[in-house]
C-alpha cells in the first residue's frame, strides 16, 4: 500500500515529455478565429475585393473614363435573363452609364479609391491614436492635457466638420498637389483619419495603464530598460489586439465616411469613380436603371459588413478568455 | 450629485468656448471669399463696403468676441422678448446669415421641428424596436432568433443611409407606389386623411434612421442583458420562486437598461449630425439639410452658428448621460 503510493508521488515528481509540441499564440488565435464562421466570410470577402480591386483593372483593361456616347446606356448581362430584346452584352458585363462608360470598370476603379480611403485613413488613425494611448497611458504628466484634448475632438460635431474641411480646403490643396485627384485624396483621408482616432487612443490608454503595473515592466525597468524600449519591446506588443480591433472598425467607418461625402458631392471630381460617386451619379436615374445603384451601393454594403464581420471574429479570437471555449 | 453636475456645467463653458475657438478657426483659415460671386464689374471700394457690411473688415478676434456677444448674450434676450413678449433685444445686432440676410436663429427655428419630428421619432421607434430584440436575443442566447437578430444587427450597422434610402425609394415609391419619395413640410395636419399622408411621408425617412438605432441599441441590451442574467441575484430571484417573466422583466432588465439608458443618451447628438444623410435623400428641410445649403453657399455666419449648435448637443447629452448614470446606479458615486 505504502509502497505504491511511494512509487506514484515519485513518478508524479518526475518530468514529464510534453504529449505534443507547444502551440504558438498565434495558432491558437488563428484556431479560434476558424470557428467564427462569419468572420471567416467577411475576412475572405475582404480579401476578395482587396484583390479584385487591385487585380481587376490588369484582367478587365477597359478605361473607366472612356467615354462611348454609341455604347450608352446598356443594361447589365443578366437583364437578358427576363429579357431578349435588352440592350446588353458580354463587352459590358455591368452595362454602360449615360456617358457610354464601362460600369465594371468604373466598379474596379472606384473600389480601388474607396479601398485605398479606407486603408489609408484607418492607419492614420491608429497611428494617432496609438501614439496618443501610448503617450497618456505611461506618463502621467501628459496624461491629464492628452485625455482633455481627446474629449474635446470627442465633443465636436465630427460629420459636420468634416463636411466643412472638405468644402473649405479643396482649392488650395488641389493647388498644392497638383491635380484635383491627389489634393482630394490626402485632404479627404487626412480629415477622416484625424477625426477617428480618439477610441483608439482612449482603448490603448486603458489597457497601457493595466500593463504598466504589471511584474515584468517593473523588471523591464529594474535592468535599465530606456521608456522607448519598454513601449516598443514591453508594451506595444501587449496592446495589438485591441488596436487590430479597432483598426477593423476604423476601415469600416473610414470606408462608409468617404462614400457619404461623395454622395453629398463634396468628395472627389465628378469624372472620378469612386464607389459613393457612382451611387450618387446613378441615383436621379434610379427608376430607370436601379442596377447602378445598387451595385456601388452592395459593394460598399457588403465591404462594410465583411469588415464589421472580421472584427467581431478578431475580438473573439484575440480574447483569452474567450479562446479554447 | 449635485456638486459633481455643476461642476461638470461649469467645466462644459471652457470647452464650449475652446469647440466655437476650433470652429472659428477654421472657418478662418479657410480660403473661401465670400466676395467671389460678386460680378468683376463692381468697384472695388463698393466691395471694400460690401466686406465691412459683412463684418468681414475687423480683425479675428474682434469677429469672433462679436459673435460670442451675439450667440450668448443677444440670442437669448430674444428669446426671451420671444417668449414673454418684452424688448431685451431691441435695436441690437443678432447674428445675420450671409444667404438670407435675416437671423441665422430665426431660421434654426423654422427648421428645427421638422429634424425633431422626422429624427426624434425615428429615434423613439428604433429604441422601441431595439429593446425587446435585445433582451428576447440575450434570453435565448444562441438560438435561431438570436442569430438572425445578430445578423439583422450587423446588416444594419453595414448598410449606410444613403443606400437604404434610395432603395427604400425606388421599391416603395417607384415600383409599388405606396409612399411618396419626398417629404413635404408644407403638409398641415387637421383631419384623419391628412394624418394619414403625414404618417404616410415619414415611414420611409424614420426607418432608414430607425434601422441604424435598432442596430447599435439592441446589439448594447443583448450584451448587458447576458453580462446580467448570469448573476447570482438572478439565481436568488428564482430560487425565491419568483415567475419566470418577473425575474426577466423587473429584475434583469431593470439592471440592464442602466448602461443602455446612458447609450441612448449619447447617441441622441448622433443623430442629429448622421441625419444630414437622410435628410437629404428625402428632401426634408430639417437642420442637416440646412447646414449642407449654407455650406455650399460659404454662409460663414450660419455654419458657425449651425455647428456651434450640434456641438452645444453632444456636450449637453454627454453630461445627461453622465448624470443618469449616477443617478440609476447606486455604485456609481462622483463626489
Amino acid at each position: 500500500m505504502t509502497e505504491t503510493s511511494d512509487i506514484e508521488t515519485f513518478g508524479a515528481l518526475q518530468d514529464k515529455e510534453p504529449q505534443k509540441p507547444p502551440r504558438s499564440q498565434w495558432r491558437d488565435v488563428w484556431d479560434q478565429f476558424r470557428k467564427h464562421k462569419g468572420a471567416v466570410f467577411g475576412g475572405g470577402f475582404l480579401l476578395f475585393i482587396t484583390l479584385a480591386v487591385l487585380l481587376g483593372p490588369y484582367l478587365w483593361d477597359l478605361d473607366a473614363k472612356k467615354l462611348d456616347i454609341r455604347n450608352k446606356d446598356w443594361r447589365p448581362i443578366w437583364t437578358l435573363i427576363w429579357d431578349g430584346e435588352a440592350k446588353a452584352g458580354w463587352a459590358h458585363p455591368f452595362g454602360t452609364d449615360q456617358l457610354g462608360r464601362d460600369i465594371l470598370s468604373q466598379m474596379l476603379a472606384g473600389g480601388r479609391v474607396s479601398m485605398a480611403v479606407g486603408w489609408f485613413a484607418m492607419v492614420l488613425a491608429l497611428v494617432i491614436g496609438t501614439a496618443v494611448g501610448v503617450a497618456a497611458g505611461y506618463f502621467k504628466r501628459a496624461d491629464f492635457w492628452l485625455m482633455r484634448f481627446t474629449d474635446l475632438v470627442l465633443s465636436l460635431p465630427l460629420l459636420p466638420l468634416v463636411l466643412l474641411a472638405v468644402t473649405l480646403f479643396r482649392q488650395p490643396l488641389n493647388s498644392f498637389f497638383g491635380g484635383p485627384e491627389a489634393g482630394m485624396f490626402v485632404l479627404i483621408v487626412s480629415v477622416i483619419g484625424l477625426t477617428s482616432w480618439m477610441q483608439t487612443a482612449r482603448i490603448v490608454r486603458g489597457d497601457i495603464l493595466a500593463l504598466k503595473e504589471r511584474e515584468f515592466i517593473l523588471a523591464a525597468r529594474s535592468i535599465g530598460t530606456t521608456p522607448g524600449k519598454i513601449i516598443r519591446r514591453h508594451l506595444l506588443p501587449n496592446v495589438i489586439s485591441p488596436i487590430m480591433v479597432s483598426a477593423t472598425l476604423g476601415l469600416a467607418t473610414a470606408i462608409i465616411t468617404e462614400s457619404a461625402l461623395s454622395f453629398l458631392g463634396v468628395g472627389f471630381p465628378s469624372d472620378y469613380p469612386t464607389w459613393g460617386k457612382l451611387l450618387a451619379d446613378a441615383v436621379p436615374r434610379m427608376q430607370e436603371y436601379p442596377e447602378r445603384v445598387l451595385l456601388p451601393g452592395i459593394a460598399i454594403s457588403l465591404t462594410v459588413l465583411g469588415v464589421n464581420y472580421l472584427g467581431d471574429g478578431l475580438r473573439d479570437a484575440l480574447d483569452p478568455r474567450i479562446r479554447g471555449r | 450629485m449635485l456638486t459633481f453636475t455643476i461642476r461638470r456645467l461649469l467645466l462644459s463653458i471652457p470647452t464650449l468656448l475652446l469647440i466655437s475657438l476650433v470652429i472659428f478657426g477654421l472657418l478662418q483659415l479657410a480660403p473661401g471669399d465670400p466676395m467671389a460671386q460678386v460680378p468683376l464689374t463692381v468697384p472695388p471700394d463698393v466691395k471694400e463696403k460690401m466686406r465691412a457690411a459683412l463684418g468681414l473688415g475687423e480683425a479675428w478676434y474682434i469677429q469672433y468676441w462679436k459673435w460670442l456677444v451675439q450667440f450668448f448674450w443677444i440670442e437669448p434676450q430674444v428669446l426671451i422678448d420671444h417668449w414673454f413678449g418684452t424688448s431685451f433685444a431691441e435695436g441690437k445686432q443678432r447674428v445675420l446669415s450671409w444667404q438670407t440676410r435675416s437671423p441665422v436663429m430665426d431660421i434654426v427655428y423654422q427648421r428645427i421641428p421638422q429634424t425633431l419630428w422626422v429624427v426624434g421619432l425615428a429615434y423613439i421607434v428604433g429604441i422601441l424596436i431595439a429593446i425587446p430584440i435585445g433582451i428576447y436575443s440575450a434570453y435565448r442566447h444562441y438560438s435561431v432568433f438570436d442569430q438572425a437578430g445578430t445578423f439583422i444587427t450587423m446588416v444594419g450597422f453595414s448598410i449606410p443611409p444613403f443606400f437604404t434610402g434610395p432603395l427604400l425609394i425606388v421599391i416603395f415609391s417607384v415600383y409599388l407606389g405606396w409612399l411618396p419619395s419626398i417629404y413635404d413640410t408644407l403638409h398641415v395636419v387637421n383631419d384623419w386623411a391628412s394624418f394619414k399622408v403625414q404618417f404616410m411621408q415619414m415611414i420611409m425617412p424614420v426607418m432608414v434612421l430607425a434601422l441604424q438605432t435598432t442596430a447599435q441599441i439592441s446589439r448594447y441590451m443583448r450584451g448587458a442583458m447576458l453580462d446580467n442574467l448570469n448573476q447570482d441575484y438572478v439565481r436568488t430571484a428564482r430560487a425565491k420562486g419568483l415567475k419566470e417573466a418577473t425575474v426577466v422583466m423587473v429584475h434583469v432588465v431593470r439592471n440592464s437598461m442602466i448602461p443602455v439608458v446612458t447609450v441612448i443618451a449619447l447617441g441622441m447628438p448622433a443623430i442629429f449630425g448622421g441625419a444630414i444623410i437622410t435628410e437629404n435623400v428625402f428632401k426634408v428641410n430639417g437642420i442637416g439639410q440646412l447646414l449642407l445649403t449654407w455650406l455650399f453657399a460659404n454662409d460663414i455666419p450660419g455654419v458657425l452658428t449651425l455647428t456651434f449648435i450640434f456641438a452645444i448637443l453632444i456636450v449637453l447629452f454627454n453630461l445627461i448621460a453622465d448624470i443618469l448614470y449616477g443617478l440609476l446606479d447606486p455604485r456609481i458615486r462622483y463626489d
